[in-house]
């Protein structure tokens, strides 16, 4: 057990070596047009001078060397400071992420809510009419993109019924009730599309697992139906189920930076885009990084937790 | 002594073109699949003929006709400026066929690259590679476009690019498993121990055999790309305005004229909507008839 943690934190090193290089290349790939887009797109840049921005950038330095001091900075935690605000980034990124990991997990239990219970029905029913009418909604729910399902939300109730969403947004620890009745709609929203893609696979797995021999042995026993499929069948189709639903954390993450914006949600999302149209790199690098990070994290917690839900895979 | 050239031959069936056999087959055994072909066709041919289609012209302002719900002059309504909305929407139908299918083609070219090379190769530079795949998809699609366009700013080019990279970095892993698959099969070993070099095997071996892979990985991309665009757009920083993007039209300024005028949130998003839809209808059909793996089994 303790090797096995032990191994899978030592394979994240190369990942998480690989993704600060990419974070660092996407930002200075091409330095001197970042500081002429700064000068030429800021009327703020115009008093600090091309040598002084170039300094405070690290940029009159060799690439590698700027990669090392980048690097070496980000173990110390220290991200820089944003270029406008003049406030560390560590702490104006980790201000906004609780707000957006709200977001994403509210997103993920609305989608887990969903898609379980339903792709077990599909399954368990397969080739009826009630099958055949979930697998419809759920493709026609992976082509609806939620900045749209966002707007309708936002237009429809506002035009018929003169109601609209809260927009003014309450912080959880001042006001739990009011914060997650704010949060609700926003989750939904963002959680429908990947109920989709889960519902598909809880499906297909599911109907994988009703064929083996041990699931005959259980119907043979003569036990209930929910018996069979919620003791013997359902834990052993939910580990693939588990592993998609740790890689989706990347998507709901991105879904989140357009749902902030519809509904005006003061995350990570809203920052970063804040942070483009004010060209503050160091927030938006700082932004890249610590979601990166924050996936691999969550990625890495799924994957050890697998013993938990599988008896079979004992931290080989 | 028999002349072999005098035996008859038993004539051969009638020789039928492989895309027609294709086509019919798909009509009879996934008739979704085929609407979502019909469907997607016909998205590219309003594309492609928008300047023929569009009954205005695509920024043509008229101040007085500002607002005006749907009619026989305007079939889906005017916007705030008085642009009538069936123009945009298809000359925003061609905007998005260039951006899916450039943006899908790139990215194809570099998943196969990458898939190949990683793939057939194996070995270290497998491994390496397939670390950096994994740093590159650690990180959300949305939030990797984001800060490319911050940093190489608006426009088509930059964004077709940027999303071949992203779709093409992450498909690479599908290519590779085929690829994988495919150089372990005797076909390929034989080709090998009579001395044909790699590209040889590549071109003439692996490639044909990955095909049906790739044409479902294209497929599905045009969709991904199209919906990853219509994002940016949405986010302000797709192509910008007054380019008649479907994103953008939902976005900036048309968002408080839709509680005035309901048909500007309605019309580009269903347009979205069933063009992915279709797209995704049809991808499946395609992977079902296409992808030997996947053969067989209904």
């Amino acid at each position: 057990m303790q090797a096995y943690i032990l191994r899978r934190l030592l394979a994240l090193i190369p990942t998480l070596v690989f993704a600060s290089i990419i974070v660092f290349v996407s930002v200075r790939l091409i330095p001197g047009s970042i500081i002429d887009l700064m000068l030429a797109q800021n009327p703020l840049a115009a008093d600090k001078d091309r040598a002084a921005i170039e300094t405070a950038l690290g940029l009159d330095q060799p690439i590698y060397v700027q990669y090392f001091r980048w690097a070496g900075d980000l173990l110390h935690g220290d991200l820089g400071r944003s270029l406008w605000q003049d406030r560390p980034v560590l702490e104006e990124v980790m201000a906004r992420m609780p707000v957006t990991l709200e977001l994403a997990l509210l997103a993920m239990i609305v989608s887990i809510v969903i898609a379980i219970p339903v792709g077990v029905y599909s399954a368990i029913r397969q080739d009826t009419t009630g099958d055949y009418t979930t697998r419809s909604i759920s493709i026609l729910m992976l082509a609806i993109p939620s900045f749209w399902l966002g707007t309708l939300v936002m237009v429809f109730p506002s035009i018929w019924w003169g109601w609209a969403p809260e927009l003014k947004y309450t912080p959880f620890f001042q006001d739990p009730i009011a914060n997650l009745r704010q949060m609700l709609l926003p989750s939904v929203i963002l959680g429908i599309s990947f109920s989709a893609i889960t519902m598909r696979l809880m499906r297909t797995t599911m109907l994988e697992v009703l064929r083996q021999d041990y699931i005959r042995t259980a119907w043979a026993k003569g036990l209930s139906e929910r018996l069979v499929v919620a003791r013997h069948a359902l834990r052993n189709a939910l580990i693939p189920v588990f592993t998609l639903i740790g890689l989706e954390v990347a998507v709901v993450i991105g879904g989140a930076v357009i749902i902030e914006q519809i509904f005006v949600i003061p995350g990570m999302g809203l920052l970063l885009i804040e942070s483009v149209s004010s060209r503050d790199y160091p927030i938006i690098s700082g932004i890249f990084l610590i979601v990166g990070a924050a996936v691999m994290f969550i990625n890495l917690l799924v994957d050890l937790s697998y013993g938990v839900l599988d008896p079979k895979v004992r931290y080989r | 002594m028999t002349d072999l050239a005098t035996v008859a031959l038993p004539k051969p069936e009638r020789e039928r073109n492989a895309v027609v056999d294709f086509v019919v087959r798909l009509f009879r055994e996934k008739p979704l699949g085929a609407t979502g072909a019909v469907i997607f066709l016909l998205f590219l041919l309003c594309g492609i003929f928008a300047a023929v289609l569009a009954p205005h012209g695509v920024n043509e302002i008229s101040p007085i006709n500002r607002m005006r719900p749907p009619s026989a002059t305007f079939p889906l309504g005017t916007d705030y400026l008085g642009r009538d909305l069936l123009s945009r929407i298809l000359y925003g139908a061609q905007l998005s066929v260039i951006i899916g299918f450039c943006a899908a083609g790139l990215a194809t070219v570099v998943s196969l690259l990458i898939g190949v090379v990683s793939g057939y190769v194996g070995g270290r530079v497998d491994l390496i590679t397939q670390r950096f795949v994994d740093a590159w998809q650690s990180f959300p699609g949305l939030v990797i476009l984001i800060v490319a366009v911050a940093v190489l700013g608006p426009g088509m080019p930059q964004i077709i690019g940027v999303l071949a990279l992203l779709f093409g970095i992450a498909g690479s892993r599908i290519v590779r498993s085929a690829v994988v698959s495919v150089r372990e099969h005797m076909y390929v070993h034989a080709a090998q121990s009579v001395g044909a070099s790699a590209p040889r095997i590549l071109w003439h071996h692996i490639l044909p055999n990955v095909m049906p892979v790739v044409i479902v990985l294209f497929t599905s991309r045009v969709g991904t790309t199209i919906l990853a665009e219509a994002g940016l757009s949405f986010l302000g920083l797709g192509v910008p305005p007054p380019a008649p993007t479907w994103g953008g039209m939902l976005s900036g300024s048309a968002r408080t004229y839709m509680y005035q005028g309901p048909w500007l949130a309605l019309v580009p998003g269903l347009c979205l909507t069933i063009v992915v839809y279709a797209i995704n209808v049809f991808g499946d059909a395609l992977r079902d008839l296409l992808d030997p793996r996947m053969r067989g089994s209904r």
